[in-house]
């Protein structure tokens, strides 16, 4: 078994916006709702032209078992359906609501009646949660999960990406519904234990948190090392519990379920009031932001009105959903905040220039600082080589894309990318494989009845 | 607004560039220049000049002949240059040190395609090469300054050599670790070469792995064998080769346990040609023949990773 520290980097912290309360956002004019918000299928639309829309109303179903509703955060009209280029590069279809600036809730709204494990799963689909970390893994399918087979109920406040302080303001914030929620999980999974990660940067999270979650059985706060990527799942689940989840295994596997700080927050409000997801707490900062800041902004409005309201100091020329070390950047302002959009950075074009690549000079630097202990640069190779056998040997598959090889790289290879690409050609290769076995299968099966 | 830059991530970087890293390794070698200057006088400023401007011509030429990206200003050039030069003794005829920087940049490096492409250490091969070639001008040594040499004469043993039987006063200890002592220009003061390596270490451009093993082994084994361990440590050319040549990021492995296994390797080659070659030194040859090793080496250490199923 796996014994020892996981590596890391020392990425720069750049919390600027700690002390920032959430500030709303004017209600903009319109608001764009994607419907790809998740892994998994994309919502399904139930709202038409010309409908009226309220706060909290549905505007798209979950498109199937791995995927969520879609509520509106504004009141309005909808306008059409629209189709954008999102940030992955794939067409997403989007809801066009204009907004009338009354914000009324929707009359529908109500606490769900929660009074099992099962009524809480649909609860938390209902509420249309996704991982708000940044993965935006439909929250119920992760929690519909046997409760005896839940140990360790892992709450992920570690925030480690640079920048970003919007969990940190839940945690300060909301600290009450993150507890409630906590207490909510402990009543419907056996875990025996709870425990929120915290990176030793946010002293005042810890001690929040610590006086919120006093008198809670089984729940413990855990102050861990500001080391990046601290927040993984992997990486979280090894540092509060030492298991290691295995290869093509889930967390659960190993009797861990992590969640979200806010994603639990959200829930608890929901169960609370009945108000679902409509709504997230944004960090807007970057090199090319005037005043760095926290705001609250309804999800679908467009990134443009975000930077609006927080002002610019020059044009930005990258912009990102999400931190500086694996977020994504956006091909237009027009792009809309997400259900998982925790931070918008803006930068300015000196911070925006992509690194000149050079020779690789075996420093071994990507190596030492996997926190998985792969090889980058041995991938790079066997990528560049064409040798999909090669990668599977590497383990490129376990790669979390977390950028510290990239990071530390003195030659500014682009190892994060290519190990993106190396995984694409692996499953090619890995689906050639199976699709010629099972040829082969299905001939000797044909010999055979001959 | 649809000139805005999209790349995949990470969107920040640290701050080390190979230039950079390269900058950190000439910063430290400094203080043995300082040295080589001390003891054998301004000839040595020369030497060192002439070398890493041939190195860095050579590297510029090459490359634009064969219409491959310019590389000098990664300074990497200028580094094997220097460190070849310090491997020299200063009595060398300029030709030949022009002829060792060529042979090191042009044959070793970037026949095999430059930088992180070579299989040997450029300044290690280079010299061995000269060793081979001019062999009476490479192991003509003068006399230090500050040295225990009769003040006429013309030429000085090596500790090495003087321990292996040859004529010569020894030096004190004292005289060993600061560098008043016959050899190679930069080799003699371990207490420049060990600040250096220091400085190294804390800019962490290199591990401690491969310095601590290399002398290590070699202060275990040659008092093991009866030798003082103290003057094997400090003389001939093991602090240089342990904390600026075995160290290349190229030719020795990546992970600590490689670097460990890379160290011994060197200094138990180390002290087999010290006590039963025929030659006095074998820092150079160990550290070759162990850059050949490199890629076994290389595979015996690779990473566990977190999580992997063995298939």
């Amino acid at each position: 078994m796996f014994s020892g520290k996981l590596h890391g980097i020392h990425a720069p912290h750049r919390k600027n916006t700690v002390d920032s309360v959430p500030a709303r956002l004017p209600v903009p004019p319109v608001i764009t709702v994607p419907m790809s918000m998740n892994i998994g299928a994309p919502g399904k639309p139930v709202v038409k032209p010309g409908d009226e829309v309220k706060v909290g109303q549905m505007i798209a179903e979950a498109g199937g078992f791995m995927s969520a509703p879609i509520y509106s955060g504004v009141s309005g009209k909808v306008k059409r359906l629209d189709e954008i280029v999102s940030a992955n590069g794939r067409f997403d279809t989007v809801v066009v609501i204009e907004t009338d600036g009354e914000q009324t809730v929707w009359e529908g709204i109500k606490p769900p009646v929660v009074t099992d494990k099962d009524s809480f799963v649909e609860a938390v689909r209902q509420c249309g949660c996704v991982g708000l970390g940044g993965a935006g893994f439909p929250t119920s399918v992760k929690l519909n999960v046997d409760p005896d087979r839940v140990h360790n109920i892992i709450i992920n406040g570690a925030e480690c990406e640079p920048y970003i302080t919007s969990d940190t303001r839940t945690m300060i914030d909301s600290a009450d519904d993150v507890i409630y929620g906590a207490q909510l999980l402990q009543k419907y999974y056996t875990a025996d234990r709870i425990v929120i990660g915290i990176e030793d940067n946010k002293p005042q999270c810890v001690k929040i948190m610590e006086e919120a979650g006093k008198g809670v059985p089984g729940f413990e706060v855990a102050s861990l090392p500001a080391l990046y990527p601290q927040g993984g799942e992997k990486v979280l689940i090894y540092n509060t519990t030492g298991e290691v989840v295995p290869e093509g295994k889930l967390p659960i596997d190993v009797g861990a379920i992590v969640i979200n700080c806010t994603t639990l927050a959200v829930i608890a409000k929901y169960i609370k009031t009945g108000m679902p997801l409509v709504e997230k707490v944004v960090t807007v900062d970057g090199s090319a932001i005037a005043n760095p800041q926290n705001v609250i902004v309804p999800v679908g409005t467009p990134i443009q009105n975000v930077l609006d309201f927080v002002g610019l100091k020059c044009e930005p020329k990258k912009v990102l959903y999400g931190g500086p070390m694996m977020g994504t950047s956006v091909p237009s302002l027009e792009n809309p905040i997400m259900k998982n959009t925790n931070a918008i950075l803006a930068f300015d074009e000196k911070d925006a220039e992509d690194p000149v690549p050079s020779a690789c000079i075996r420093c071994g630097r990507c190596v030492a600082h996997c926190p998985f202990n792969l090889m980058p640069a041995a991938i790079e190779t066997a990528y560049t080589n064409n040798e999909p056998e090669t990668l599977k040997a590497l383990k490129v598959n376990l790669c979390m894309e977390c950028g510290c090889c990239s990071f530390s790289c003195p030659a500014r290879r682009p190892l994060v990318q290519i190990n993106k690409l190396a995984k694409g050609m692996l499953n090619r290769y890995n689906a050639e494989q199976k699709a010629a076995a099972e040829k082969k299968a299905a001939k000797e099966k044909e010999k055979e009845a001959v | 607004m649809n000139n805005m830059i999209v790349s995949v991530n990470p969107h920040v970087y640290a701050k080390d560039t190979t230039q950079t890293i390269m900058r950190d390794v000439l910063i430290a070698l400094f203080p043995a220049v300082i040295a080589s200057i001390i003891f054998f006088g301004v000839r040595a400023l020369l030497v060192e000049a002439v070398c890493v401007a041939v190195a860095v011509v050579c590297e510029w030429a090459f490359e634009k002949i064969t219409n491959r990206p310019i590389t000098i200003m990664d300074l990497s050039a200028a580094v094997t240059g220097l460190i070849l030069a310090l491997n020299l003794p200063v009595s060398i005829p300029i030709w030949q040190a022009m002829f060792g920087a060529f042979v090191a940049i042009i044959v070793v490096k970037q026949f095999f395609g430059g930088i992180g492409q070579n299989f040997a250490n450029p300044a290690i091969t280079a010299r061995v090469i000269m060793l081979v070639a001019f062999s009476g001008a490479m192991t003509n040594w003068l006399p230090a300054a500050f040295s225990n040499a009769p003040a006429d004469a013309v030429t000085a043993a090596t500790p090495l050599a003087i321990l292996g039987g040859a004529e010569g006063a020894l030096p004190t200890l004292a005289q060993m670790f600061l560098g008043a002592r016959g050899g190679s220009m930069g080799e003699t003061s371990c207490l420049a070469l060990l600040i250096g390596g220091l400085y190294l270490i804390y800019r962490r451009v290199i591990s401690w792995h491969t310095p601590v093993a290399f002398i290590g082994t070699v202060l275990v084994l040659t008092a093991l064998l009866g030798k003082d361990p103290l003057y094997q440590v400090m003389a001939g050319g093991l602090f240089l080769g342990a904390i600026f040549m075995a160290t290349d990021y190229t030719t020795s492995p990546p992970t600590p346990a490689g670097k460990l296994i890379f160290g011994v390797g060197c200094g138990l080659i180390t002290v087999l040609i010290r006590v039963w070659g025929n030659y006095p030194e074998g820092v150079s040859f160990s550290i070759l023949l162990m850059n050949i090793l490199n890629p076994y080496i290389s595979g015996w250490t690779k990473t566990k990773p977190f999580g992997g199923v063995q298939a």
